[in-house]
């Protein structure tokens, strides 16, 4: 029996940063959203929205390729 | 197509067929907390789930190089090895919809290859080493790996939301739900479309239309991302209701984490080369979402009886594909005999169904665990009375137990 334990570590390792901080970024800008503050809070929002979309670029890629 | 034997023409129905059920089994995964979290309407959810399946069908041009992934040897395997295989998987998706269980249908599918190939060529012809490394391992890894992201995700979004109202963020968690909800549904077309491709092909090389290592033809791919779309928009509500009201109560920022959870945990064991189901990967999640929030429950109950059906998969597959193997073994009249049981069980399977509908208006009503008003008979005098046998049927996972014998039997 050949178990990849290394394989089945980096998808445990990978699937749970991933998420977090992608799942963590999302909330910060939502958060900065809902608060209508500053200018540079606003942008800050953004900001982190726009990782989260690049990250769903590179999910898209991942499946077509 | 010009000798396409009768029997062939079986074999490339029933792939339809299961692949149409792995769709509407399947819509849960994705859409599930989509829906009872109110990201989406029911009806659109699923409607932009069956798009993404179809999209997802054609967007891959690189083939399952083996259906099973090295579980069954696929050499020399005859075409109603492979019918008997489906004839399997398709009745097990179906008893798992009819109790609204979500289970996998790969699980299936490789449950139905063995059963089948064990019947036909000996216990050698499986390979019990892969059997445990693509099946068993993941089954156990796959909700741990995305319950505990899902769980530490939600847990993340409640202390950075503390101090804000949770009806401002809530549009923007439901708009991240349905993105991350997408991505589950290209994903899944991606790979479960293709597995239909993969055995529609295989049955065409081993009837000898298609040389040995061909492509699927154009049409095999049309058919099979129609089939894996049409099931997704019928939608299984049973299991939609399982997944998204009956294993725990989900608010919009852990609807968003399971999903996301899912999504991640799905991409990143396809490409780091261990793969996991994305029916268990979308079940962990969920309970690990639910378990996020202080106070979130998991009904256990629910799990339990989902957990029964995992293990239950291959081994149920896997002995109806060996009866029908058996049946079709004897001749022409057995590959009948099989295909009319086939038809007459999905048919009972979908009547008793009807008797107790879960449909686009009441998936998101009641939960699971507080049973639904009696719903009105849709069609009268259709079905034997037997009303009072239903709750026995929806309540607990002894009810399909006679099923395999019975084929099997058959």
């Amino acid at each position: 029996m050949n178990i990849d334990w290394a394989s089945v570590g980096s998808v445990f390792g990978v699937s749970l940063l991933v998420t977090v901080g992608l799942v963590g970024l999302f909330a910060l800008g939502t958060v900065g959203l809902a608060k209508q503050g500053s200018a540079v809070l606003t942008s800050a929002a953004y900001a982190c929205f726009a990782l989260c979309a690049a990250a769903v670029a590179y999910g898209i890629y991942l499946i077509v390729g | 197509m010009e000798h396409v034997t009768l029997l062939l023409a079986v074999v490339i129905a029933t792939a339809l067929v299961f692949d149409f059920t792995n769709g509407f089994h399947d819509t849960a995964n994705a859409m599930a907390t989509t829906i009872s979290t109110g990201a989406l309407n029911p009806k659109i959810a699923v409607a932009m789930s069956a798009a993404l399946n179809l999209v997802g069908a054609f967007l891959s041009v690189e083939v399952a190089k083996t259906i099973s992934g090295g579980i069954v040897n696929e050499d020399g395997i005859r075409t109603q090895v492979i019918f008997a295989a489906l004839v399997g998987a398709i009745l097990w998706n179906l008893v798992t919809w009819l109790l609204g269980l979500p289970s996998s249908s790969s699980h299936a599918l490789f449950g139905g290859l063995i059963g089948a190939a064990v019947m036909s060529a000996g216990t050698s012809a499986v390979n019990g080493d892969i059997v445990i490394t693509k099946v068993l391992l993941p089954a156990v890894a796959a909700p741990v790996v995305a319950g505990l992201a899902a769980l530490v995700a939600a847990r993340l979004t409640f202390r950075i939301g503390r101090r804000t109202d949770d009806a401002a963020t809530a549009k923007g968690y439901r708009a991240g739900q349905i993105a991350s909800a997408a991505l589950v549904s290209l994903a899944h077309g991606t790979n479960d479309a293709q597995k239909t491709m993969g055995v529609i092909t295989l049955a065409l090389v081993t009837g000898g239309v298609l040389a040995p290592g061909s492509n699927p033809p154009v049409w095999v791919i049309v058919c099979s991302g129609l089939a894996i779309a049409l099931g997704t928009y019928i939608g299984g509500w049973r299991i939609i209701r399982t997944m998204g009201t009956g294993l725990t109560d989900l608010r919009p920022q852990q609807g968003f984490a399971a999903q996301t959870s899912a999504a991640i945990s799905i991409l990143a064991s396809s490409h780091l080369g261990f793969s996991l189901s994305t029916t268990q990967v979308c079940s962990g999640a969920v309970m690990g979402a639910g378990l996020g929030r202080k106070g979130g429950v998991v009904r256990w109950s629910t799990a339990t009886r989902m957990a029964v059906a995992w293990c239950l998969t291959l081994p149920a597959a896997a002995l109806v594909a060996a009866g029908a193997e058996f049946v079709t073994g004897q001749g022409t009249w057995g590959i009948v005999l099989v295909a009319v049981v086939l038809v007459a069980a999905s048919a009972s399977i979908w009547l008793a169904a009807r008797r107790r509908p879960v449909t686009a208006e009441s998936v998101t009503a009641s939960p699971m665990t507080s049973e639904p008003a009696p719903a009105p008979a849709p069609v009268p005098g259709a079905q034997p009375a037997r009303r009072d046998e239903d709750t026995g049927l929806g309540a607990t996972l002894a009810g399909p137990a006679p099923a395999p014998p019975q084929s099997a039997a058959a």
